[in-house]
């Protein structure tokens, strides 16, 4: 294992982050906290209870998953597709480092990232809506398996895409629409039994029902499910990233 | 004046090349079965027109490109089964200017050594830096300097794990004169330092004035590989021109040979000759031209530079 060069990207990849600080931490953090504004503290003190918790503490599980997905991706994607994009892709390919390394070196800054921004948004939410976390250690761990699984899906992202139209493609046609329609602002037992149905295709439903079954003890999918779904597409990432790295899939020519 | 450092033949290979061929997808052949050894601690040119193959050869060596057939060894390690301690050996300086553009030169380097899999080494990255004169622009980002720095940083990134073997893709391309001449002098205090260098290079003078040994590549085949200064001798032609007091309408029949010819306006006799000749034949000649009666006013000669045969390699493979 060549620990240097993990330490090397890693470092690389947070340093990049840190530079970049207002675009990468300030702005999603003003955005989501803008959801909890107007959902939680505006509309959400009108409007009744979800599940016996109030509609403001409803949607701070979903909020979290929704910016938790789109940072882990965007994170990954980015990290990955500028030394494509600019050339320097040639040293990473002629280094002594295997793709685990690789991946981890990547997917780990970017997952770091992503968890703290969960985390502040979480600091931030409190500001505006009350919320308790029943199960904090599973809390915890929900946050970081979607983070590291999520970055590893961004980084397939940036290793396929061969433009910045393509990089922004997957998360905003695919992965938005995905997570609004996966629970974030509702619970899936509001909807009609074959939507239900329907809805429980959706990987994303999984995530944001484990998350809020980790906040307020309930949960649309048992909880058992969330984590084996999530770690099956973990899992089926890790093996995609394998394949790309062994074909050289548009890596290598 | 060329640099010689001679590397004896016997010297063990550092990179052995068998068999190397690469097809691409679209079904353009970039190697055709070469075969080539690069001896440990020699500065080996090789030359080739644009397409002949030469990225194509380093990108395999590298782990860029994946080879469709054949197998190399980089300081005795096979590049795909040891791929780690192959890599860890190389350093390679690409043709285009591919930089971390928002990143400081001391940021991109240290990168580069861990990426490497080597432990920190400030003093060694600070020697480099010097070196190569980058050691005032460390703190600086890589966009804000010139074309001929940003090549010096892509030289100190190759550098930066202390390889054993250099490759450097067309390394002095779109740099000025001077600088051209700073780099020439830092490849051979890498060589002397124990470095082995590959270089492809536009500048025929680059490899006359460098290599130790020359490869000519065209159409993906090795056509050639020489000592330089064997090259030199053995394809090398030296010319003597005469320049006459009075035109000539032909060359006189007595005189007349396939070595000497005469320019369209009648004024300049070439005589040309074999290099390794121990007996030119100049004497004989000016002598029967003053023997027929032919007056000349200036004698220049010249010899041909490895330009001249790389050209002519080229031209006669095609």
């Amino acid at each position: 294992m060549n620990v240097h060069a993990i330490r090397a990207i890693y470092r690389f990849e947070m340093a990049r982050t840190f530079r970049t600080v207002v675009q990468s931490i300030a702005s999603p953090v003003l955005s989501t906290s803008l959801y909890f504004v107007v959902f939680g503290s505006a509309i959400g003190s009108r409007m009744g209870t979800v599940g016996g918790v109030s509609y403001g503490s409803f949607i701070i599980p979903g909020l979290v998953m929704l910016s938790l997905l789109g940072e882990s991706i965007s994170n990954a994607s980015f990290g990955i597709y500028l030394p494509k994009w600019s050339g320097t892709i040639y040293e990473l390919l002629s280094a002594p480092v295997s793709f685990v390394e690789v991946v981890i070196g990547y997917v780990g800054a970017a997952a770091t990232k992503s968890i703290m921004l969960g985390t502040l948004i979480l600091v931030t939410a409190r500001v505006f809506v009350p919320y308790e976390i029943v199960h904090p250690v599973w809390m915890v761990t929900f946050l970081v398996l979607t983070a590291v699984t999520f970055s590893m899906f961004g980084f397939i992202i940036g290793l396929w895409a061969d433009s910045f139209q393509k990089l922004q493609t997957i998360p905003l046609m695919v992965v938005t629409p995905l997570t609004f329609l996966g629970g974030a602002f509702y619970s899936i037992n509001m909807l009609p039994p074959f939507w239900q149905t329907v809805t429980l295709f959706n990987p994303v439903v999984y995530l944001i029902s484990g998350m809020r079954w980790a906040f307020y003890g309930t949960s649309d999918v048992n909880v058992v499910t969330s984590v084996a779904m999530t770690g099956g597409f973990l899992v089926a990432c890790l093996v995609a990233i394998a394949v790309i790295f062994r074909t050289g899939y548009k890596l290598k020519s | 004046m060329p640099y010689a450092c001679a590397v004896p033949p016997d010297a063990p290979p550092i990179v052995t090349i068998r068999g190397l061929s690469k097809t691409y997808a679209s079904g353009f052949q970039a190697l055709k079965s070469v075969d080539l050894t690069i001896r440990r601690g020699e500065i080996f040119a090789l030359l080739g027109p644009n397409g002949a193959g030469k990225t194509t050869l380093i990108g395999i060596v590298c782990g860029i490109v994946k080879p469709t057939a054949g197998t190399v060894t980089a300081d005795g390690h096979d590049i795909v089964r040891d791929f780690r301690a192959a890599r860890a050996a190389i350093g390679l300086v690409p043709q285009e200017l591919s930089t971390d553009a928002f990143e400081t030169v001391w940021s991109t380097v240290t990168f580069s050594r861990g990426l490497f899999g080597k432990p920190a080494n400030p003093a060694y990255l600070e020697s480099v830096l010097r070196a190569l004169s980058l050691w005032d622009k460390k703190n600086a980002k890589i966009m804000t300097l010139s074309g001929g720095m940003k090549r010096r940083v892509l030289i100190a990134k190759a550098l930066s794990h202390e390889p054993t073997i250099l490759f450097l893709d067309e390394p002095t391309a779109g740099v000025d004169v001077e600088l051209r001449h700073d780099m020439w002098m830092m490849v051979r205090d890498l060589r002397a330092r124990g470095v082995t260098i590959i270089l492809t290079t536009h500048y025929i003078e680059e490899a006359q004035e460098m290599a130790d040994r020359v490869g000519v590549i065209t159409k993906g085949e090795l056509i050639l590989v020489e000592d330089k200064d064997v090259l030199m001798r053995k394809l090398g032609k030296r010319q003597l021109a005469v320049v006459l007091q009075h035109p000539l309408a032909a060359i006189p029949e007595a005189l007349a040979s396939p070595a000497l010819a005469l320019s369209e306006d009648g004024t300049v006799l070439t005589y040309t000759f074999d290099v390794q000749s121990d007996d030119p034949g100049i004497a004989p000649l000016l002598a029967q031209l003053g023997a027929h009666g032919i007056a000349f006013r200036d004698l220049r000669s010249s010899e041909s530079s490895l330009e001249d045969i790389f050209v002519t390699l080229v031209k006669e493979s095609r």
